[in-house]
């Protein structure tokens, strides 16, 4: 009774992201993928030779590489793929300037909004592009940089190659290679020394288009004693066949420099989303990955620290909630290749209506790493029978004098803990809900109190109507 | 119209075992009863039958609620008529804070219709009522803050219980061995709330072992189970009589249920 009412009342919610933008693109790339198509999205972007040579190169070494055989299945079919859609002629520096009904999806999804009251700094990728970029003027007159990365390779070219593709090189892995070869969008950010920005930089990625794919490629490099914070969404419309977000983000943190990257990804259910995302972490530095996977039909992703230098830390905050059809194979890695590096992963994963969330971690102590301690702890609750939970610790360790803790933990939703809720007046719905955000507490409480309470109102909309 | 709760030939099994055999118990509202028994006998399994517990399959017989018949009800609606059970020992729940789920919980028994996203009780008001509750119970605030039953000791656990039970106003109230893990002075805070809640706005059903609950609380009738059946019922002299002399003289006059006992006691599983 109660419940069809609330699936009712909340099917109007889950909708605020599955709307279709009739949008006039600029240019879009033919379907499918070669190394021509390759070569036109180097041309349309007028880039220098060294560019087009790694696309080039990254796209040889992606078909090169054959498809993993391991996490989930990946159905998909890469010549049934637009590889490049340019929306808008220019950037727009206000959001005036940007075409109005890619203005209108971002009103819809409230970033404007978010920009006035608590963001140092915006930018608004629609399809491939990057449409709309701020950033605060006194933290330009600082020297940080917070631009595309198109617009980086021109304005800061140099900044820019030294780093690009050698913290995850194309031969990385087979999305890596994709991405390196078709990239387009994605942030530039660059920290100077000493910097501390105060409020979170944010990023917003919108796929509209059917069978399109989104391979933004970022780059943060934070300068000795820097601090950052970025912040990422995702959203795309539900359409009946899938679409691919394949994104590469590279960061470098130096010597007691601070950054941490959260991402709010709450993808379509048809969206493949295969992320590689790594940093390093030189002396003394700390890099933390708050990681919280809603959407998407096939998540792989594992935020990855390497230690490079003495008293490196890496953090890895976890969440995955997978539901009907979905598949959330999500982790982390952390590898030490310094001594007295610490990391820590907590991760914490809800199956509900035969969705699944897998946790696969790799944490490993290179030999010389003294003193390195990690600690592991992976939690999954699992709603329902039909519903299923993996857990996949990889740990290798060439070192003796090191701390490895790993605990998991896997629970079913007590029919116990749902009797006492509902002895005290809860329906069947709102007790699993209570419950659920009770197990990931221990995480919202270290997102800002914005994305906190964003995150709790995704967390309630995919619970709702979940009972009955 | 005196509000009233009905028990009748209550028959209830648990994982295909049967645990009650006939229970009849009417309790009327500004009543207080006591439930006693030996270990076994069945007494939280009337509390959880009465209050819903999927788990207990109710075989015969039936409850009711001013006439109204509770067995088609799930434990919610259940609660939101105005039945309360203190449990013998609450289930904790991670990341939840006791204030959250109280206040949810006071909503929705206040508001029975309430759907699920509508208003909660304005945080102020709840906010206030709660402390005067909690500083009646000599609870640090800072309790409000913790999670629910996580970590308790087994005092705080049954506070809790009780402060619930004063947020709640229930109509009828089922206290499963409230008075269990507490030391003298805490059995006596907890005896004094209960008759200051309970006072005759609830029907009461104290199950005990000891006599502590009661001296504050004497209840207006003692109901003795053995077996899975209320053999004998009668005044606080019988409550004072089985927490001095036992259960022998019981057994004794009640072969059949004191046979039922023993072939519970040899098929349970615990």
């Amino acid at each position: 009774m109660a419940t069809d009412l609330t699936e009712n009342a909340s099917l109007g919610e889950i909708n605020k992201y599955d709307f279709i933008t009739p949008s006039h693109d600029v240019f879009k790339a033919e379907k499918g993928l070669n190394a021509q198509i390759v070569g036109q999205i180097s041309e349309m972007k007028q880039e220098p030779a060294w560019m087009r040579e790694f696309r080039l190169e990254s796209f040889k070494i992606f078909e090169s590489k054959p498809m993993p055989n391991w996490g989930g299945d990946i159905g998909i079919d890469f010549q049934d793929i637009y590889y490049y859609l340019k929306p808008a002629n220019e950037q727009g520096r206000t959001w005036d300037d940007v075409p109005q009904e890619i203005k209108d999806t971002f009103d819809k999804l409230g970033i404007p909004e978010a920009e006035k009251k608590y963001l140092a700094g915006v930018k608004a990728q629609f399809e491939s592009e990057v449409v709309y970029g701020s950033l605060q003027e006194d933290l330009g007159k600082k020297g940080v940089i917070f631009t595309d990365t198109d617009t980086a390779i021109k304005e800061h070219p140099d900044l820019l190659r030294e780093y690009f593709g050698k913290i995850i090189p194309p031969s990385d892995n087979k999305f890596a290679a994709l991405n390196s070869a078709v990239w387009s969008g994605g942030s530039f950010i660059y920290v100077p020394p000493g910097v501390k920005i105060e409020f979170p930089l944010q990023a917003y990625f919108r796929i509209n288009a059917e069978q399109m794919g989104q391979f933004e490629r970022t780059l943060i490099i934070v300068d000795e004693g820097a601090e950052v914070h970025y912040v990422e969404g995702c959203t795309a419309p539900m359409y009946t066949t899938e679409s691919l977000h394949s994104a590469v983000v590279e960061i470098m943190v130096k010597k007691n420099g601070r950054c941490r990257y959260t991402t709010i990804q709450n993808w379509a259910n048809n969206i493949y989303n295969l992320v590689t995302k790594r940093a390093m972490a030189y002396e003394n530095a700390l890099m933390e990955w708050i990681d919280g996977n809603l959407g998407s039909q096939l998540t792989m992703k594992y935020p990855a620290v390497y230690m490079m230098e003495p008293g490196a830390r890496g953090e890895i905050l976890s969440i995955a909630f997978s539901s009907k059809g979905q598949h959330q194979d999500a982790g982390a890695k952390v590898v030490h290749c310094a001594p007295n590096t610490k990391s820590r992963i907590i991760s914490k994963s809800i199956s509900k209506n035969g969705g699944r969330s897998s946790y696969r971690g790799l944490c490993k102590v290179e030999d010389g790493a003294v003193g390195s301690k990690s600690n592991v702890v992976c939690d999954a609750l699992i709603l329902d029978p039909e519903s299923r939970s993996d857990t996949y610790p990889y740990i290798e360790v060439d070192e003796q004098d090191v701390q490895i803790e790993h605990e998991a933990s896997v629970s079913r939703i007590g029919e116990e803990q749902l009797f006492y809720l509902m002895s005290r007046g809860l329906t069947e719905a709102e007790a699993s809900s209570m419950i659920v955000s009770g197990f990931i507490e221990p995480l919202i409480k270290e997102l800002p109190m914005e994305y906190a309470v964003e995150m709790n109102r995704l967390i309630e909309l995919q619970m709702e109507g979940s009972v009955g | 119209m005196t509000e009233t709760l009905k028990i009748t030939d209550l028959h209830v099994s648990v994982e295909g075992k049967p645990i009650l055999r006939g229970v009849n118990l009417t309790i009327n509202r500004g009543e207080t009863h006591a439930l006693m028994g030996p270990n076994g006998s069945g007494k939280s399994t009337l509390g959880n039958a009465v209050m819903g517990h999927p788990g207990y399959e109710i075989t015969s017989g039936s409850i009711e609620l001013n006439g109204e018949n509770v067995l088609e009800w799930d434990a919610t609606e259940r609660a939101r008529a105005g039945i309360f059970m203190a449990f013998q020992r609450p289930m904790a729940i991670p990341g939840v804070k006791m204030a959250d789920f109280l206040r949810h919980a006071t909503t929705n028994v206040r508001n029975p219709d309430r759907k699920e996203g509508e208003e909660l009780i304005p945080m102020r008001q709840f906010r206030k009522e709660l402390t005067e509750k909690m500083e009646h119970l000599r609870m640090d605030v800072e309790f409000a803050r913790r999670y629910v039953n996580d970590g308790f000791s087994g005092g705080e656990m049954k506070r809790a219980e009780i402060l619930q039970m004063a947020m709640l106003r229930p109509k009828f109230a089922i206290l499963d061995e409230t008075d269990s893990g507490l030391d003298v002075d805490a059995v006596k805070l907890a005896s004094q709330s209960i008759a200051e809640i309970g006072g005759e706005q609830m029907g009461i059903l104290i199950i005990t072992h000891h006599d502590k609950l009661l001296d504050r609380n004497a209840p207006d009738f003692t109901h003795v189970m053995l077996g899975g059946k209320i053999v004998e019922t009668g005044s606080v002299e019988l409550a004072k009589e089985l927490y001095t002399d036992g259960y022998d003289r019981i057994r004794a006059a009640y072969p059949e249920a004191a046979a039922a006992e023993e072939e519970m006691s040899e098929t349970a599983t615990v």
